[in-house]
């Protein structure tokens, strides 16, 4: 076999190799996004009666909360990042960081500091190799994100917020979510929200038909408040985290579904390449013979 | 007249139907809630649940924290977690 051919059989071999990783994770992929859509309806009865009952609080009682109430000037703003933990996903982590540099630059031009908080290895490791300050970091469960897990960011944050930024270093006015939206299977968007101050009756869910009754606050509105914001900024934490899991899944099927596409374009190509190579070793070895008969015939005719 | 209940958690919607009578432990104590009942939003407190199907069935739920929500005979509790007792 000729050298040109066994280069390009070993390049066959060793692209159909990683065909079959790059099939396999679509694959897994396409069904942990069931999964993931799953967990996103499951956890929207519970935010959108958390949505409304915040917004029923807010509306009829006039206390007034530090989680709802906006700094005279603002000092410094969180920002977190919700990213994935591996690649493979084409840009998907690429766009949430993109979003959140956006962001920080709209913040800054405010002439606020911003505090990077961070979910995910990707995003962790973008701002590590740029040696830039986090204020916090999260990873390891991007694919399936519990519910302990956003608490325990949400918690960062809210005490982070709760400390004054005037005097505390670690103390943040504003707080900035950027997490990617789950449309459709086929699209997902880098989104950025403001999380706090609380813009009441800011969600999707669907707008209460009628008025919002007359409550009756048990104890009373102020603690009741104090009792729910926390839970509210959790549940919305962990919706913005089951979202982008689902995201996630979404663009690392499409990123391997058409590496998968790739691999069967090279395939083929060099499949053609191959058995060109091949023919013209044929064709070579045919005139080599019959150049060879040529010359042995006309010698021994020479001879006679 | 029965109560729309719904119990959900933030991982799934736990318990959601018709209900004769519910009861729950709030910060200032234990509260029973029949059909018809003024609208009221009390917290939670770690303690059990009782919701009581008109099917005649009752179930309990051990809560831990939350809040619940009664309005127009739809009651919604919201719990970070629950456990089956």
């Amino acid at each position: 076999m000729g050298a040109q051919l066994r280069v390009y059989r070993r390049r066959m071999r060793s692209v159909k190799a990683t065909k079959k990783i790059t099939k396999a994770m679509e694959l897994i992929s396409a069904s942990r996004i069931v999964k993931a859509q799953q967990r996103v309806a499951a956890s929207t009865p519970y935010a959108n009666e958390l949505t409304r009952a915040v917004s029923a609080v807010a509306t009829y009682s006039s206390t007034n909360h530090p989680l709802t109430t906006a700094s005279e000037n603002p000092k410094r703003a969180a920002i977190l990042i919700i990213s994935a933990d591996r690649g493979m996903a084409g840009a998907y982590s690429n766009n949430a960081i993109k979003e959140g540099e956006q962001l920080a630059a709209l913040i800054r031009s405010r002439g606020l500091e911003v505090a990077s908080y961070l979910v995910g290895r990707k995003a962790v490791n973008y701002y590590r190799f740029r040696n830039r300050a986090i204020s916090g970091s999260w990873s390891g469960f991007s694919d399936t994100p519990t519910y302990e897990d956003a608490k325990s960011v949400a918690d960062a944050l809210i005490q982070a917020f709760l400390a004054d930024a005037q005097t505390d270093k670690a103390g943040v006015d504003e707080i900035h979510i950027v997490f990617t939206e789950f449309k459709s299977m086929l699209t997902q968007n880098a989104l950025a929200k403001r999380m706090l101050p609380l813009e009441v009756v800011e969600s999707d869910a669907p707008v209460p038909s009628g008025l919002l009754p007359m409550y009756e606050f048990e104890p009373n509105a102020e603690v009741v408040l104090n009792a729910l914001l926390p839970r509210y900024i959790e549940a919305r934490v962990f919706n913005a985290m089951l979202q982008s899991a689902a995201s996630e899944h979404a663009a690392r099927r499409r990123a391997m579904k058409s590496a998968t596409d790739n691999a069967d374009e090279l395939i083929k190509s060099l499949t053609r390449l191959a058995n060109a190579a091949r023919q013209a070793e044929i064709t070579q070895e045919i005139s080599e013979i019959v150049g060879g008969a040529d010359a042995l015939s006309s010698a021994n005719a020479g001879s006679e | 007249m029965s109560l729309n209940v719904e119990l959900v958690s933030p991982q799934e919607r736990v318990w959601s139907g018709q209900a004769k009578f519910i009861s729950a432990r709030t910060i200032e104590g234990d509260l029973g809630v029949l059909p018809d009942h003024a609208p009221l939003f009390g917290v939670l407190v770690d303690g059990v649940v009782r919701i009581d199907g008109v099917d005649g069935t009752s179930t309990e739920f051990n809560v831990s924290g939350g809040f619940i929500s009664v309005s127009n005979n739809r009651v919604s509790i919201l719990t970070e977690s629950t456990g089956n007792k």
